[in-house]
């Protein structure tokens, strides 16, 4: 039972990357944006976030500026794809490119350095629960704030009018401009969460997951987390589940082959991207006509005067 | 007061010659300020980059060899995006393509076949490539699904399934255990044009595709189709063009391009099937169609310019001492800048005294 | 404006080359690295070695590397980029580069190429590499002795012989001193992956091991044995930053005597193809001080040393036990010949796991 305990513990802490870039990018998605710079962003989020924290001393600062430096990255995204109508796909690829470059460089000076992880919460009595105690009262800050993130654009997507407003841009980015909806404006706003988001997800892996920086340490997780959108079909309930499926395969593969089962590890590893293809297909076809992605995804729009 | 964007009334031809221009040399100054902010001197750093690796043969040859795969990979990708049609897994491909090519070369290996193997290993690497990009192609015709994500999902199962190959049933038997396939044979390997230099076979081909996607996109019917599906759709579904039919041919094309360079790339300059064969020729194949303004001839030029980056970068880190991740964001920069210029081509900037205020 | 950007380039440029020429005595030195000089593991401690030359030919050498050169096609132009630069002893610092550092070899007879683990020469190319295996079995004993568990995790990069080799001689050393000891192996298919190390490493704690070690390249499990309390081998490098409560002992890469050598070599004329495969006693690598553990294992551990350094000791002595309970033919007297360990591919009997790709 321990192990299932440290197993669970594992997998919450290599799912939150995850869940955080997933979560902006959803609300990103949904305004109508498709940002493929999710990895760059993520990159940036965890070289400034580091070397910010490493400076200031401060995991918070530190988060704070890996939040920062997602969000200047998702503007120069916002500028040439909302600005200037430019191409999503092709700006966003040239965004991953560049924060892979540009982090590169700004790490460069921190590489060897460490710092103290993020604290996990301790609550005498609560942590101390067997099986669940550490689980639910024993992670670290960024585990309960990407839980809340998702809540928090759960409520804000269903429960509020913004929300509705934004989810039309998403789909229909032409009739909400004639309801006088400032569609560029809200997908702006969209696309700056997204980017935040990003740069917060990045900015876990050296403050909290291993407590250094090295060079692409994100590894792929932003292209992870754009595969987690569209397996969760854009909806923040099973965004949660997709996540923790996502980590959960990558952490159960380690755990197999330390018990011996003989599984071909490149099998096991290509299963959520398998399982994302099957999802995506199965998804389309039980809405008649098409899939269940905003309508407006990736589709250019200037605003008729 | 407010700055919009709208769209012109026709494209402005004089913006589409001058914005490449206009994009290199806003890169130039943003790269020289980066140089000058790394301590380098601006000058000679943007020699090294650009001048040095065109003033000897080997370099030349060595753009070559980089922009070949880039190029083919470029030209199929072209088709796509001019057919709306968004392939991203392009990386896959050029994998399942060299997996497959290698195939042959490797079940051949040590017996005396004859002079078909390679040919055979080059359409095999076609037909891979294009079967596993009909893939999500049809599951965005059948099922709506999107194209963009299901072909990038496929890149890493194409990624795994080679690993899983070089690691078990196909690790060379002599190799130490290391997970590369062994050498293959001579019969098996893409000829070197000239001696001394790796500039091979593949560069030729590159070369013929694009003459012949020139041809295709300029002279036939079907290039008509490609370009009207994705720059008018609706006038396309009043003149009968099936669009569904073209996003398969256009994925297929596509997919048969970048598999055919993923085994020229295996059987020429690598040599034998090992993990990690593509430095992500794929993604910076998309880089390439976009900064070739997606025409075949554009694609060329920007293909070796873009290789030329790259050995500029090289011969960088060795004479300056700048950091390859330079070369990134210059790459980053320039797409930039160039897909910045562009849309001046289609939309201008005015300024208006007022809007309308949402309710 | 463009006309005399050219312009002023093609003359530095000019200038540059003319500076060179009158530096001509200079021995140049060029480095492939597969990782960035700051992995602070395997590329690092090649970087490091490469300080030490600088420090002790001064102005008689000038070395230039090359870092994040991936191991495919890209790795041969690399190397030539080299060649054509002046330089004219190369070390080519990972096994994939092995074809790529040949086939240039091949074209420029006249530079020394040195390749680091692999088997490939040439009368221009040498190989050279360390015997970490003795390191391992040191690791093996201090583990046995330090496990209450007697459960040793085990951090593979990939199923190699070297890889795989030294996961028997940690077991033969385990063995020695506690004939129950067991193994925990996860492979992470990569030299070089921290996310990935520290959930094999979290995986394995799990499990139940409380011994750590590792055949990858970053610091990440160190960083999570530390934050649990339990203890590690670190690798390459120095990892006791990163538990300083944590670290048992590391093996460190420690080529400079190597690259001095051959270095010295080249200058006075002497060089020549040769494969090298030192030990502690070539100081070929070192030994991290024994740290986080009493006195008497600390003994133990540096007598062992002394005894594998003199060749009394030797890891992995006849006859060697295979997982099928079979003796391997000995073919180097009273202990495996070195062909035998280089290409070693099953595992001794004691571990239970499945060697993958078999």
């Amino acid at each position: 039972m321990e192990l299932v305990e440290a197993i669970i513990l594992s997998v919450l802490a290599a799912s939150t990357p995850l869940l955080i870039a997933a979560t902006g990018e959803l609300v990103t998605e949904r305004s109508g944006v498709l940002n493929l710079g999710v990895e760059g962003m993520m990159i940036m989020g965890a070289a400034c976030g580091f070397g910010a924290a490493w400076l200031s001393g401060s995991i918070i600062v530190g988060a704070i500026c890996g939040m920062i430096a997602g969000t200047l990255m998702s503007l120069i995204f916002a500028l040439m794809t909302l600005g200037l109508a430019v191409n999503q796909v092709a700006t966003g690829l040239a965004l991953t490119i560049l924060g892979i470059g540009l982090s590169g460089l700004i790490g460069a000076g921190f590489v060897g350095e460490r710092i103290a992880p993020a604290p996990h919460l301790y609550i005498p009595g609560l942590t101390g629960i067997p099986l669940v105690g550490r689980i639910v009262f024993g992670e670290d800050a960024f585990v309960y704030l990407s839980l809340a993130l998702v809540v928090a654009v759960w409520w804000f997507l269903y429960r509020t009018r913004a929300g509705l407003i934004l989810r039309a841009c998403g789909d229909n980015h032409v009739s909400a401009h004639a309801l006088g909806y400032p569609v560029l404006r809200i997908r702006l706003y969209a696309v700056m969460f997204g980017g935040a988001c990003a740069g917060l997800a990045g900015a876990y892996l050296p403050l909290a997951y291993t407590p250094f920086f090295i060079p692409g340490m994100t590894a792929g997780r932003g292209w992870i987390a754009l595969a987690l959108t569209v397996f969760a079909s854009w909806l923040p309930g099973r965004l949660v589940i997709g996540a923790y499926l996502f980590g959960a395969v990558t952490i159960l593969q380690l755990h197999a082959q330390a018990l011996g089962l003989g599984v071909p590890s490149q099998f096991m590893s290509s299963l959520p991207y398998l399982a994302t293809v099957i999802v995506l297909v199965l998804l389309s076809r039980t809405r008649s006509g098409g899939s269940t992605a905003p309508a407006a995804l990736g589709t250019v729009f200037v605003p008729d005067r | 007061m407010q700055l919009v964007l709208e769209k012109r009334a026709e494209r402005s031809n004089t913006i589409a010659l001058i914005s490449p221009l206009i994009a290199i040399g806003m890169t130039i100054v943003t790269m020289s300020i980066l140089f000058a902010i790394l301590g380098k001197n601006p000058i000679a750093a943007l020699g090294v980059y650009f001048i040095d690796p065109l003033t000897d043969s080997y370099s030349l040859q060595e753009i070559a060899v980089k922009a070949t795969p880039l190029v083919m990979i470029a030209v199929g990708l072209s088709l796509c995006y001019l057919a709306n049609a968004w392939n991203i897994g392009a990386e896959g491909q050029f994998l399942i393509g060299a997996v497959a090519g290698s195939w042959i070369a490797v079940k051949t290996q040590g017996t005396d076949a004859g002079a078909w193997v390679l040919p055979a290993m080059l359409l095999m690497g076609a037909i891979a490539g294009a079967l596993y990009a009909m893939i999500p192609a049809i599951c965005k015709v059948k099922f709506g699904a999107s194209e963009i994500l299901t072909s990038l999902m496929l890149v890493y199962v194409a990624d795994l399934f080679l690993d899983y190959l070089v690691r078990g049933p196909w690790r060379d038997p002599h190799g130490f255990n290391f997970p590369t396939t062994a050498e293959f044979d001579p019969v098996a390997t893409v000829p070197v044009l000239i001696e001394g230099g790796r500039l091979h076979l593949g560069a030729i081909i590159a070369l013929l595709v694009v003459a012949a996607a020139t041809v295709l996109l300029g002279r036939t019917i079907k290039g008509f189709e490609i370009r009207v599906v994705g720059a008018a759709p609706r006038a396309a579904r009043f003149g009968g063009f099936n669009a569904n039919q073209l996003i398969l041919l256009t994925f297929a094309i596509s997919g048969a391009l970048a598999g055919l360079a993923g085994i020229i790339e295996v059987a020429g300059p690598v040599g034998h099937l090992q993990p990690g064969i593509s430095p992500g020729y794929g993604f910076t194949a998309i880089i390439v169609a976009f900064l070739g303004r997606l025409n075949p001839i554009g694609i060329l030029i920007a293909g070796l310019f873009l290789a030329l980056t790259f050995i500029g970068g090289e011969q960088a880190q060795i004479a300056m001492k700048i950091p390859l991740d330079v070369t990134k964001v210059f790459q980053g920069i320039l797409l930039f800048y160039v897909l910045a210029c562009d849309s001046l081509i289609l939309y201008r900037f005015r300024l208006i005294s007022s809007t309308r205020q949402v309710a | 404006m463009r006309k005399t950007i050219l312009a002023a380039a093609a003359a530095l440029l000019l200038a540059g080359v003319s500076g060179d020429a009158s530096a001509a005595d200079k021995l140049k030195v060029g480095f492939i690295y597969l990782g960035p000089v700051g992995d602070l593991g395997w590329t690092y401690q090649h970087e490091l070695a490469r300080q030490a030359l600088v420090k002790e030919f001064g102005d008689k050498v000038e070395t230039t590397f090359l870092e994040n050169v991936p191991e495919g096609p890209d790795a041969e132009r690399a190397i030539e980029q080299l060649v054509r630069a002046g330089n004219k002893l190369i070390f080519t610092t990972s096994f994939g580069y092995m074809d790529p550092t040949l086939k240039v070899a091949k074209k420029y007879p006249n530079v020394h190429f040195e390749h680091c683990s692999g088997y490939k020469r040439d009368k221009n190319m040498s190989t050279y590499s360390a015997r970490w295996y003795q390191g391992r079995y040191i690791q093996g004993q201090i583990a046995a002795k330090m496990s209450k568990a007697g459960v040793l995790g085990y951090i593979g990069s990939f199923p190699i012989p070297e890889v795989v080799s030294g996961i028997n001689a940690t077991m033969l050393g385990a063995l020695s001193v506690n004939p129950n000891m067991k193994v925990k192996i996860i492979w992470v298919n990569s030299w070089f992956d921290p996310g990935k190390e520290a959930d094999a490493a979290k995986a394995l704690l799990d499990q139940g091991a409380d011994i750590i070690t590792q055949h990858t390249d970053s610091p990440a499990p160190m960083q999570i044995v530390s934050e649990r309390g339990k203890f590690a081998f670190g690798q390459d490098s120095e990892m006791i930053k990163f538990g300083p409560k944590a670290q048992l002992t590391s093996i460190l890469d420690t080529w400079a005597p190597y690259y001095i050598a051959r270095v010295k070599a080249e200058m006075d004329g002497t060089w020549k193809e040769s494969d090298v495969w030192g030990g502690l006693d070539t100081k070929m690598f070192e030994m991290a001080p024994y740290t986080n553990m009493p006195d008497d294992v600390k003994k133990m551990a540096e007598d062992t040393q002394a005894a594998l350094t003199s060749g009394k000791l030797q890891p992995f002595k006849c006859p060697v036990v295979g997982q099928d309970g079979k003796d391997v033919e000995c073919k180097g007297g009273d202990h495996l010949a070195d062909e035998q360990v280089l290409s070693m591919n099953y595992y001794i009997k004691g571990i239970d796991d499945k060697l993958p790709g078999k």
